[in-house]
């Protein structure tokens, strides 16, 4: 148990982060059914983001500047790069993500000349040394989980409450019907982006003060192992990402503990397949019947 | 019937230029100059991103497992080819590693270039076959996943791939994390040019026959394919088994390219930049997928190369043009390519297409005078 419970705290701490990139991809996919290749790209910016502003300015403006960038970005690519889609083959839709994920990586390269970016403790408080249950890690392992129940909770309740989130939901539903009642689509869909790119932010902030560096591939794998976590809770399904993502993080480092390091990534992949080939609408998922 | 057989004709010529200028550039610039080099990266990028078109483009199939595909034809060459003598150094960590033999070497009774030449052949084609028969395990639970998800489950074995060549468990024959090196190579661009060619004609022949017919009408349509008596799961199978075949092959041929082998490269990366090529190329069109492999290459390794250089069309400005603008322009040329040219350089049309219809236009110029 003792040499089990580090491992155990930073799986939390892990699945919290991944649960925050999870939502992004889940609540595009509710609406759009497009799989958002660039999400782990701007979550990536989100981190370097932060290692410019928080060298240049004291953290209190830094880290609001950071969710604003990010959002604005979120925002930026919807409009330009999805929005015209709107019409066309999904196909199209997933191509076009995978463009904007290339975009964003060599735009990366050509602002940081391809050098990592290291991260020189960005946010003080958050960072510093604390014991928990007899074990040394640092504040920022404690506050994750916390901060993403916060957050869930905050959505959940924005999704289920408010008129907005209504429409989020009837989008998700049936994107046409919704659009013939008076919802405009067009503000729901940005209204997704800027949610899903605002955790995305946050959850950069808590991943990348535990990283030693950032460079322009360093979002990919939380990306991808983040939409795992979606489809593995149900695509579509808030509480099912947040779940998987929890689930994921345990696992993977439950796999380093016992010293299998290598295949922590290959596990995450093989669940995925796993729930796709058994059960593809995930744990929380509602069963689509496909009309010809 | 004059028509189409000019059209032949025609598109003989062509072939026989492109081939002709490979064999004039192979026989003037020596074997490093950079012309040489592209050519041979922009063929083997070429029978990749046709072997995705085949896929993607002419089943319908959005798979993004590539790469992972690649990377087993990559290693089964290297692993096939390395000489005996050389495999001590090349497995340094692994005690000179499990395999002790090289296909070339025992090829070798057929006399020294022609024995080299047939080992080579048959490793690159045991990489095919390997990847071909990974295809088909992975696609008896994959292959029955729709469009995104189909994608996603791709894309992870591929990974999965990766993460397993790079598992030190395997390491005496794969060399773990280490490099494969020290396998013999093509130095000449148009054995690229040709080997990949002959291999292209092959797909070529395969999708104007009654499968490939089969599998156009799965892409267009599945219910109603399936109503007109088309096996889908079978088809889908044999698709997506023949483009990891010549996906294993194009792999074997990167690895020649490259001189050395790793796990790395083979990163999900490089299947979005594959399948970035096929759509710029015409999703759907085998030449459009082999011009846009060869403007794809030839652009980003040569032409462009002032962007990252400081000069560039005799403007010299290194603040701007510094150390990946280069890339940067390129992917935002090809986002408006995405966005605003959805069909490609090609759309679904053939080399044959284009020349064929250049005389009726003249036709109709005639009539309106």
């Amino acid at each position: 148990m003792e040499s089990i419970l580090p491992y155990l705290i930073n799986g939390v701490s892990v699945g919290g982060q991944f649960a925050l990139i999870a939502i992004g991809y889940t609540l595009v996919y509710g609406i759009l059914r497009l799989i958002n290749f660039a999400h782990g790209d701007v979550f990536m910016v989100a981190g370097l983001v932060m290692v410019y502003t928080t060298t240049a300015m004291p953290f209190y403006i830094a880290l609001p500047l950071v969710c604003i960038a990010t959002v604005a970005l979120g925002f930026v690519i919807e409009r330009v790069a999805y929005r015209p889609l709107r019409t066309a083959p999904r196909m199209s839709l997933m191509i076009s993500a995978i463009g904007v994920s290339y975009l964003i990586q060599n735009l990366a390269f050509y602002i940081t000349g391809g050098v990592a970016q290291p991260v020189v403790n960005p946010i003080p408080w958050i960072s510093d040394n604390i014991t928990l249950f007899g074990q040394s890690t640092k504040r920022v392992t404690l506050v994750t989980p916390l901060l993403t129940i916060l957050l869930v909770a905050a959505l959940v309740y924005l999704i289920n409450h408010t008129k907005m989130g209504m429409a989020m939901r009837a989008a998700a539903r049936d994107f046409e019907t919704a659009q013939l009642m008076g919802i405009k689509i067009n503000s729901v869909i940005s209204m997704t982006f800027v949610i899903g790119s605002f955790l995305a932010a946050v959850g950069a902030m808590l991943f990348f003060t535990n990283s030693p560096s950032v460079t322009i591939t360093s979002g990919s794998m939380p990306g991808l192992k983040a939409f795992v976590a979606a489809v593995f809770g149900g695509i579509g399904s808030i509480p099912g990402a947040v779940v998987g993502a929890f689930i994921i993080g345990l696992c993977e480092e439950l796999i380093k503990g016992l010293g299998y390091t290598t295949f922590s990534d290959a596990f995450t992949f093989a669940l995925l397949i796993a729930v796709l080939c058994v059960k593809p609408t995930g744990l929380f998922g509602e069963k689509v019947t496909d009309k010809v | 019937m004059t028509s189409e057989k000019r059209k032949k004709l025609l598109t003989l010529a062509v072939l026989a230029a492109a081939l002709a200028a490979c064999l004039v550039v192979d026989a003037t610039l020596p074997s490093y100059h950079i012309a040489v080099k592209v050519i041979s990266k922009a063929s083997v990028y070429m029978l990749v991103a046709v072997s995705m078109n085949l896929l993607n483009g002419f089943t319908g199939l959005f798979s993004l497992g590539q790469a992972g595909f690649m990377l087993l034809g990559a290693y089964a060459y290297a692993v096939l080819t390395i000489p005996v003598a050389k495999r001590d150094s090349v497995y340094q960590y692994f005690d000179g590693g499990l395999l002790h033999f090289s296909l070339p070497e025992i090829f070798s009774f057929l006399g020294e270039d022609l024995g080299t030449l047939v080992g080579m052949l048959a490793a690159l084609l045991v990489g095919g076959l390997l990847a071909a028969l990974l295809a088909y395990l992975i696609g008896l639970p994959v292959l029955r996943l729709k469009s995104d998800y189909l994608a996603i489950a791709t894309l992870g074995f591929a990974e999965i791939l990766r993460t397993l060549f790079q598992w030190n468990g395997l390491g005496p024959i794969t060399n773990g994390s280490n490099l494969l090196k020290s396998y013999p190579t093509f130095s000449r661009a148009t054995s690229y040019v040709l080997l990949a060619g002959v291999l292209i004609f092959a797909v070529v022949l395969l999708i104007n026959s009654t499968y490939g017919r089969a599998f156009k009408a799965i892409r267009d349509d599945e219910v109603a394919a399936e109503a007109m008596g088309i096996n889908l799961s079978h088809h889908k199978r044999m698709s997506f088994v023949i483009s990891s075949f010549f996906a294993g092959v194009g792999g074997g041929m990167m690895a020649m390219y490259m001189g050395t082998v790793a796990a790395l490269p083979f990163r999900s990366s490089m299947t979005y930049e594959i399948l970035l090529i096929v759509v710029i190329g015409g999703i759907g069109s085998i030449t459009g997928s082999i011009i846009a492999s060869f403007l794809y290459i030839f652009s980003s390794e040569w032409w462009l190369r002032g962007l990252d250089s400081g000069t560039f069309l005799g403007i010299h400005a290194p603040g701007l043009f510094k150390n990946g603008f280069r890339m940067a322009v390129f992917s935002v040329i090809i986002m408006v390519i995405v966005l605003f040219f959805r069909r490609g350089l090609m759309g679904d049309k053939e080399l044959p297409d284009l020349l064929g219809r250049r005389p009726k236009k003249q036709k109709k110029e005639v009539a309106g005078k």
